[in-house]
């Protein structure tokens, strides 16, 4: 008698159990989920290409020991490596045209205009850069936390958990947006003039780390009490590898699905702080700051310099929400 | 049900008390004389930076500067904003009454829209209108704040030229905003009162974009939980018995289904007003209108550290105060909800 073959899922990959599963059966069966998922990937693709999309110029090029910006779009020279996975910082600075404050409408040059003589298309393609990067740092870093002191908090209970529950609950009564600013001011006021990436960083893992504690905590209570985990105790496994090998493993579905919809509203955050002031430099490009800059172009004759901004942040913003909202409904085993 | 109320009373000062631990403890990344600056109030007051810095106990250790931080914050002396150019306290007894009008004036259109378009949507589920404000519901959610004001303020100030495009009064009535008497701090409700309804008028209009901007990003989120809510309630038990017993279907939807529904908006509203308090750094700040929001962000801008932590304290006991509240609320309204 063969027990193997009695398995139905025998015989399958991996992808296609993944494949073929409700959920992204569900998934793949709701259109709008789909395009969602395609124009955020176009907007990953254009992060990703960013040099290709928007060629250096100025101190970029200098520090990319290129002469000519179409030298990047030559595989065989290191330039063409170094400006899509290492870029130098003075890449993330925005193509300046001019110092005129007055926005100039969209030419060959600048194709979304100028304003500030800051190039507007240069600040939104590299833009789109610098809040997924930020993004994916922040949120990686923040799920790590979260994952680590909820599972601790969750396997072992009694007054561990009591503590990092009750402090928890401390730093909920700021809202993240207000608890982020109040961290970054103090880690600023130090170093005023300093570069604000490691701040930021740090004052959002601050701010986003308790949210999927708590998530993390309450599947690690389901978790720690199945059969199989008991069974490795009882072979003599390590409360560490317990926890590595067989809880957070079997804990983490929830939390992943939040990790992936911040994804979506971090940029929108890191955007906002930017564009009251409080992110990064001016002339870095950053989308909050260009919908800042167009605060002062009101009139209807300056148009571009909020449409295309505007347009960008939206798109992306109502994109990763088309597909997070069909995500959620996908797993969310009541709507099945 | 007192005991329930005192206890979860008791825990406002510990949390305060462990969350101003922490925020100042941060601060002890800083340097005695960058800790020193919220306390100097002029130009001659730098000079004496050493006496300020004894005084206040700067340079002692940790739990020291903490008590004798404790023991001013007290006493109500949170130090001196730069970016108000006062002191803490005066500032925000000056500055919070604006952000409250603008939370009312928002709170209610959005509580009494998102009731009901999200009861509209769940009694004609899968309808075309259903359809339309679940897309709808998507758009307003994705929309940022800032970019969101920052659009309504291009056309309805700089293209139509229809609405003010900042602060809180015309130029004209900001002269004799001092001749009112002000019985409620509320600068609408006290120029009517007055009887200068051209003022009220002036102020409501000066709040309706940032208060548009706020209730377009807010309302989605109770239609979808208002929508969620009355779906549960149309398939249960309890329904199913009253239209077996013959009700008529208004009767059903609107005593059974929506009154269960409108339990958690309870919970809601006490998250709308936490929402709104941290959505008011964006939008006082977009439209230049004078509440706390609009001055912590000059503060923060400063590095005003005084100012950001006596509005991190003020946000902070909103926040708890405001979740007791509905914790209480919520046993008075659901009777299934005990206190143990």
């Amino acid at each position: 008698m063969t027990t193997l073959s009695s398995n139905p899922t025998a015989g399958r990959s991996r992808w296609q159990l993944f494949w073929t599963g409700p959920a992204v059966r569900k998934l793949r069966r709701n259109p709008l989920a789909i395009t969602g998922l395609i124009i955020t990937l176009l907007f990953s693709l254009m992060a990703l290409f960013a040099p290709l999309i928007a060629k250096p110029s100025g101190d970029c090029l200098r520090d990319l020991n290129i002469t000519n910006a179409n030298q990047v779009y030559n595989p065989a020279g290191g330039a063409f490596w170094r400006a899509i996975f290492v870029p130098p910082r003075t890449c993330y600075k925005t193509e300046r045209l001019s110092f005129a404050q007055e926005p100039t409408a969209p030419s060959a040059e600048a194709p979304f205009g100028t304003v500030n003589g800051y190039n507007i298309f240069y600040g939104l393609i590299w833009g789109t850069r610098t809040a997924l990067k930020m993004s994916f740092i922040i949120v990686a870093i923040t799920l790590a936390m979260g994952v680590v002191i909820g599972a601790i908090s969750g396997y072992y209970g009694g007054w561990i958990d009591n503590l990092i529950q009750r402090f928890i609950d401390v730093l909920f009564a700021l809202p993240s947006l207000i608890l982020t600013v109040v961290v970054l001011t103090i880690l600023r006021a130090g170093n005023p003039g300093g570069d604000p990436t490691l701040p930021i960083i740090v004052s959002f893992c601050i701010a986003g780390w308790a949210g999927y504690a708590r998530v993390v905590r309450g599947d690690v209570l389901r978790t720690r009490q199945l059969e199989y985990v008991d069974a490795a105790r009882s072979m003599g496994a390590r409360d560490m590898r317990l926890i590595l090998q067989h809880v957070i493993p079997n804990s983490v579905a929830s939390v992943l699905t939040l990790a992936v919809l911040d994804l979506a509203t971090v940029p929108l955050s890191v955007a906002a702080l930017s564009f009251l002031g409080l992110g990064f430099e001016s002339g870095y490009a950053e989308w909050g700051q260009l919908v800042e800059f167009s605060r002062a172009w009101l009139k209807p004759e300056y148009k571009y310099v909020l449409l295309y901004p505007a347009a960008f942040i939206i798109t992306f913003s109502l994109a990763f929400n088309l597909f997070g909202d069909g995500l959620r409904d996908a797993l969310d085993p009541k709507s099945r | 049900m007192l005991t329930f109320i005192v206890r979860r009373l008791l825990q406002v000062p510990v949390v305060m008390l462990v969350l101003s631990i922490l925020i100042v403890g941060l601060t002890q990344l800083l340097s005695p004389e960058q800790r020193a600056a919220p306390y100097i109030r002029s130009d001659q007051q730098s000079a004496r930076l050493e006496q300020i810095i004894r005084e206040r106990g700067l340079d002692q250790p940790f739990p020291v500067q903490y008590a004798k931080w404790l023991g001013k914050t007290l006493q109500g002396d949170l130090g001196y904003s730069t970016a108000s150019s006062k002191d803490v306290i005066p500032t925000i007894q000056e500055r919070l009454p604006n952000t409250i009008e603008l939370t009312i004036v928002t709170a209610l259109p959005i509580l009494l829209i998102g009731i009901w378009l999200g009861t509209l949507s769940a009694l004609n589920k899968d309808k075309a209108i259903d359809q339309i404000l679940r897309v709808l519901t998507i758009v307003g959610y994705s929309l940022p704040t800032f970019v969101l004001g920052i659009v309504l303020l291009a056309v309805f100030y700089g293209y139509l030229g229809w609405l003010p495009g900042a602060g809180q009064l015309s130029i004209v009535n900001e002269i004799t905003k001092g001749d009112l008497t002000r019985y409620t701090g509320l600068l609408s409700l006290d120029a009517a009162l007055n009887g200068r309804w051209d003022m009220a008028w002036d102020v409501l209009q000066h709040m309706f974009l940032p208060a548009l901007t706020l209730t377009i990003v807010s309302v989605t989120t109770i239609i979808k939980v208002m929508r969620n809510n009355m779906l549960e309630a149309l398939t249960s038990d309890y329904v199913r018995t009253a239209r077996a017993k013959g009700l008529s279907t208004r009767v059903v939807n609107n005593k059974h289904a929506r009154r269960n529904a409108l339990l958690s908006i309870v919970t809601l509203g006490g998250f709308l007003i936490i929402g709104l308090m941290s959505g008011s750094l964006i939008t006082e700040t977009i439209f230049a209108y004078p509440g706390v929001g609009q001055w912590v962000v000059q503060a923060a801008l400063r590095f005003d550290l005084s100012a950001v932590l006596g509005f991190a304290l003020l946000s902070a006991l909103i926040v708890v105060l405001v979740s007791t509240v509905v914790d209480i609320l919520y046993g008075v309204v659901d009777p299934r909800v005990r206190f143990d």
